[in-house]
Formats: structure tokens, sequence, C-alpha cells
């Protein structure tokens, strides 16, 4: 070959001398964007005998893979990661799940500045550049809503999907600074016992964190999943608080302000309170318990071959590492140890596996994850029993899905 | 706070725990990983040398953030009957003439449900949670509203016209007499219908 194909012409060469399908369009995904343009790929029915597509210079999806987040489009409001198809822990970067108070800020980072003052000796203001001077760290967590699950808690409805029942879950790995070491730095006073994050977005969005967790695992992050963070995930700076809510890890981070009591912002008295049955609500309840879901099979899927399926999930725990995940093909009766797939790290999603051989009868397919502290997740009923269905955060109800004999696949959230 | 406060022991009680976790028996799949980061004891305040104090006029910008004992609210008044004015321009749009709000995107600002006065919030989720029967800080009201509302121009109102529809709302709620002229002093002196409500975090593993 002495000259290069463009793109065009490999396709049209391919369509033309070997015969081609086009990739029809997906079918339609929850929350894909209707009006969104779909680029015609020609499929040649012998790739290995014909040059390929160039080199280009960011990478694109296969065009038989689209997963979507959903819904789209909302300013205050989430949207959710699709879950069933995805694989590993990891999520890629641009499928994590959103969730504004006051939509995306677009920042500069030369002109985006932390500032950290308060109970501290030197008052200091640092600018993107300056941060990525300090010694940095890379740790792998999760972030999760609080809200995650809501809907499957509420109304567990057979037509929800993985996304829609705990779709508020990512994890990726972060790259950034320990708030320890800016708080060293800055000289932070013994007496100071809180401090106040503030995001740079339209809602100044604010959230009091306890002190021991900034001396403990606490980050200033800038980077995600080996690039800087996406604009949704905070671009330039988020705050990292591992396994605590995804509320309290403020995006977009512009100030920390140290003090000796919480500040009793809206987003932690009136939002992200747990009401509990004795007619009282829980405050400053921070970490997400332990958790898991089954992502495949799920909703809408369907059994079609008789044998083996592996069932496979995400589990994970705010509290430090997932130590156990059990599944249950018989709707809780028995429960058999699942595989974890890979290291199960701290505060973040360990891929599970278990092996089901499916001969055409009915099952519900449970899991049930426990960490390191001694959480397991609980029923339904039980979580109802201790917080009552009006509660409004943390659900973390053992879930699953059903198989018909059929082998429909659909979701069974009264457990 | 003295809730806030007296929370605290527990929180570090956690950490501790947390700690004495990560290093005790591990399953055969786990890996070593620290979790905590101390940072060596070299590093004192200034030892990077890195950035420079805040400027008074950017951390008299920036630092807005109102607690809930009141102190830093500014100097400024306003009425109900003011506010209510400024409700109906601004914020009905959006919150409902009423301020009934609009589900799910558009919270409710007013409403005292009966079912709603002894707190009964875990049993029954349609029960819509007001600033009349959810809010535990006045405070909070007047710092959020500064910060966020209305929501296409948030940091529009001047601190006249926050205490003016904040006073509005408060008294729609039946939380202070729609006589009352709302300044620092007299916001400070508020007391929430559900200030007694919040209690801390007891979740443990034997207790959801
Ligand atoms: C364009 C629509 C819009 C306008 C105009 C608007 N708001 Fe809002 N307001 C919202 C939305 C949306 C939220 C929810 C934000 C969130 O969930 O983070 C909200 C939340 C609030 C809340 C918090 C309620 C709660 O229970 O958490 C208060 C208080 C509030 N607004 C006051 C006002 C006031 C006062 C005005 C007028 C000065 C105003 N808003 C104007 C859309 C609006």
């Amino acid at each position: 070959m002495t000259r290069k194909l463009s793109r065009r012409e490999a396709i049209v060469g391919a369509a033309t001398a070997l015969g081609a399908v086009a990739v029809a369009k997906a079918t339609a995904q929850e929350g894909a964007a209707a009006s969104a343009p779909q680029a015609t790929v020609t499929v040649p029915t012998d790739p290995t005998k014909l040059q390929g597509l160039p080199t280009s210079a960011l990478g694109a999806r296969s065009p038989f893979v689209k997963p979507s987040r959903g819904p789209t489009g909302e300013t205050v409001g989430s949207s959710l990661t699709p879950l069933q198809d995805l694989t590993g822990p990891i999520t890629p970067s641009d499928l994590h799940f959103e969730r504004h108070h006051a939509g995306i800020p677009v920042i500069d980072p030369a002109k985006h500045q932390l500032m950290i003052h308060g109970l501290v000796d030197r008052p200091l203001v640092l600018s993107v550049d300056e941060l990525k001077r300090f010694p940095q760290v890379t740790r792998t967590y999760f972030i999760e809503c609080s809200g995650n699950g809501r809907h499957a808690f509420r109304s567990p409805q057979p037509d929800l999907t993985a996304q829609r029942v705990a779709g508020m879950l990512s994890t990726s790995e972060w790259t950034g600074v320990p708030l320890a070491t800016l708080f060293r730095e800055a000289g932070a006073k013994p007496e100071a016992s809180w401090f106040l994050a503030e995001g740079g977005d339209a809602c100044l969005m604010t959230r009091s964190v306890p002190m021991p967790k900034a001396w403990d695992d606490a980050l200033v992050v800038w980077a995600q999943n080996g690039e800087p963070l996406r604009p949704a995930q905070g671009y330039p700076l988020r705050l990292l608080l591992p396994g605590w809510e995804g509320n309290i890890n403020v995006k977009w981070l512009r100030r920390l302000e140290l003090g000796t009591r919480p500040w009793m912002t809206r987003w932690e008295t009136a939002k992200y309170t747990d009401p509990m049955p004795d007619r009282t609500a829980r405050r400053f309840s921070f970490e997400n318990d332990a958790k898991s879901v089954i992502t495949s099979p799920s909703y809408p899927a369907q059994l079609r071959a008789r044998g083996w399926h592996p069932v496979q999930g995400l589990a994970w725990s705010g509290r430090g590492r997932i130590t156990r995940v059990e599944v249950s093909t018989d709707n809780g009766r028995s429960w058999a140890d699942a595989e974890l797939m890979g290291p199960a790290l701290p505060k973040a999603a360990v891929r599970f596996q278990h092996m089901l051989e499916w001969k055409g009868g009915e099952h519900v397919l449970l899991s049930r994850a426990t960490d390191e502290s001694g959480f397991t997740q609980p029923t339904r009923s039980a979580l109802i029993a201790a917080r009552g269905l009006g509660t409004d955060y943390h659900f973390n109800q053992i879930v699953g899905w059903k198989v018909a004999r059929d082998g429909r696949v659909t979701f069974h959230g009264e457990t | 706070m003295t809730r806030g406060t007296r929370m605290l022991p527990l929180l570090v009680a956690a950490a501790v725990a947390c700690d004495e976790g990560a290093s005790g028996e591990r399953e055969p799949n786990t890996m070593a990983v620290a979790v905590a980061y101390a940072p060596p004891a070299t590093y004192r305040a200034g030892h990077f040398g890195l950035g420079r104090a805040p400027s008074r006029a950017q951390l008299a910008a920036w630092d807005s953030d109102i607690g809930p004992e009141g102190l830093e609210l500014p100097a400024g008044r306003g009425t109900a009957r003011d506010g209510a004015a400024i409700y109906a321009t601004q914020c009905a749009a959006c919150h409902g003439v009423e301020g009934q709000g609009l589900h799910p995107v558009y919270p409710a600002l007013i409403g005292r449900d009966p079912r709603g006065e002894d707190f009964a919030f875990s049993a029954d989720a349609t029960v819509p949670r007001t600033i009349g029967n959810y809010w535990s800080h006045a405070t909070t009201l007047y710092d959020y509203i500064r910060r966020a509302m209305p929501l296409y121009t948030p940091g529009s109102l001047s601190a006249d016209e926050t205490y003016a529809v904040t006073a509005f709302l408060l008294a729609a709620n039946r939380v202070i007499p729609d006589t009352t002229v709302l300044d620092a002093a007299a916001l400070r002196a508020v007391q929430m219908p559900a200030r007694d409500r919040f209690v801390p975090d007891d979740r443990s593993p034997t207790r959801h």
C-alpha cells in the first residue's frame, strides 16, 4: 500500500468490494437522546480481506456498543450509569452517574482557585497548578448517591432495570492530594473539629465534614481514570470522601473553611437526612453501608440457552472492604458464596460471580454483601422495619431478579 | 452546635475502628492497601511553600456562609409583606403561588400538612417536607436563598430582599408572626418547629 485510505474510502471500498451490512441503529436504550445523530458504519462481510480504519485523535466505542446514561437533560437532577452494560469494577468516565443541583459549570482551570481558611495558621489560596505540585496519590473508590435505589425501595416494580435500581453508583481511579497534606500545609489549628466544603457551581454547594475524615482518607482530586476529571464530576477539582454519600464529595471545589461545628447547610438538614420511625431524623449519616446488586442477568434480559450462565454483579461498602458476597438462586432459602472477581479494595466496588446452571426452571436470584466492619445487607422488610418506607436515603436492601420458565428476567425487590 | 459537637467522638471512634479493621485479618482475595494517609511529620505549615494568603477582597467575596448561630448575618431588614411581593414576582413561577411546589423538581416551600406536624415522615413519603415542618434552622434558609436562589439568578437579591423573602416564607409556614421585622437579631432568635427532631447517626452492624 503506497497510499493511505481515508476513512470514507475505506468504508466505501469495503461496501462495494465485499458486500456489506449497515449496522442497524441500536435498540432504544434508557435515556438515549432521541435526536443524537447516528453515524452510519458499514461492516464488511469478511474483515480479514480488507484494510481497516485509520488511526484517530480520540477513540470511539464500537458501533455495536451503545451504552447510555439516563435520563438526560437534567440540570437539577441526575443521570444513571448503565450498570447492566459494564464489566469489571471501573466505570468508564463518560458513563459515571451525574447528580447536579445547578447544572455543570464551565470552569477555566487557569482561573480556578482553592481557598483554605478559618481555623488555620496560614490561610491559603492555591491554583490548580500549585495543587498538582503536592505529593500525589492514586486510589480506586466508588461514589454512590445516598438516594440510589429509592425507587426500588419504595415501589419495586418488575420492569426496573439495573440502571434504575442502582445506577447512582460508579467507581473510578482517582488522583489527587490527601486533604491531610493540604491541612498540614495550611497549619490546621488543633481546635478545628469540622470543615465546610464549598463548590463553585451556581448553588455554591456546601457541606460540613468532621475533621477526622480529613486526617483519614479524604482527597482533593483532579483526575479520574487517567485523565482530568470530567466536567460532570467536578472539573477541575473535587473533594473525595471515600465511602461517604455522593453529595458530600463536593464538585468544582473552591473553598475549605475550618471551624468548630457543622454549618447546618440546606444539604445536611433539609436534604440528606434520614427520617426514622420514632419521629426523628438521622443527621450526618455519612457512610454508605454494604450493598450489592446483580447486574447480569437483569431486566429486560431473557435467558434463551439452557445450561451455564454467570450471575454477576457489583458489591461495595463505605465502611471498608467487601469480605463476602452470597448469592441465592431460590429466593433466599439457601445461599452460596460468590467468587469475588479481583481484589476487594476498601470503599471500592468489586465484581462478584456465581455460576447458575439453568435447566428451564423458575428462580429468584438475590445477592447479599458483607463488609469488614460486619455490616450485612438487610432485606427490604428489615430496612422498612428499622426506618420506615418513607425514609429517604441510604437504601441498601437486598434486591434481585426473577427468572421465569421462559427465561424472562424481571426485577424482584420485595425481599 | 451542641448536637454536632456531641457526635464527634463517635466519628473519631468510627475512624479508629476502621483502621483496626484494616490491619486485622484478611480474606485471601483482598490486597493490603493503606487507607489512611497520615502525612510525614516533616510536613508542617508552609513546608511546601505553595500558594499565597487570600486577599481581603477575595475572602469577603467568597466567605459568605452563615452558620447556625447567625453571627455572619449581614445588616439589613425586611418584612413578610415586602417578601410576599418578591415571592410573587421572583419565586412563585417555580415554587407555586401558594408555595405548594411542583413535584418532583420544584420543592414545596410552604405547608404545614397536619400529617407532618408530628414528624411522621418515615411512615409516609407523600407528606411534603417543608420549611415549616422539616427545617431545623432559620439561618439555613437565609444562607440557602442567598447562595442558590432564584435558580437562574442566584446571588441577585440584596440583603434586605433576602430578609424580606425569608420573613415571608417563615410567616407563611406559621413559624413567625407576619408582623415581624426580620433582621439579624430577629432571625437568630427564630426557633424552628423541627429543631429538636434531628439525631446523630446510630447505625451499627446490628442496627440499620
Ligand atoms: C426557575 C425556577 C426557580 C425559581 C424562580 C426559584 N426557585 Fe427556589 N428552587 C428551585 C429548584 C429547582 C429547587 C431545588 C434545588 C435542589 O434540589 O437542589 C429550589 C429550591 C429552593 C429552596 C429549598 C427547598 C427545600 O425544601 O430544600 C428554597 C428555600 C427556595 N428554592 C427558595 C426560593 C426563593 C425564595 C425564590 C425566589 C427568590 C426561588 N426559590 C426562586 C427553582 C426555583
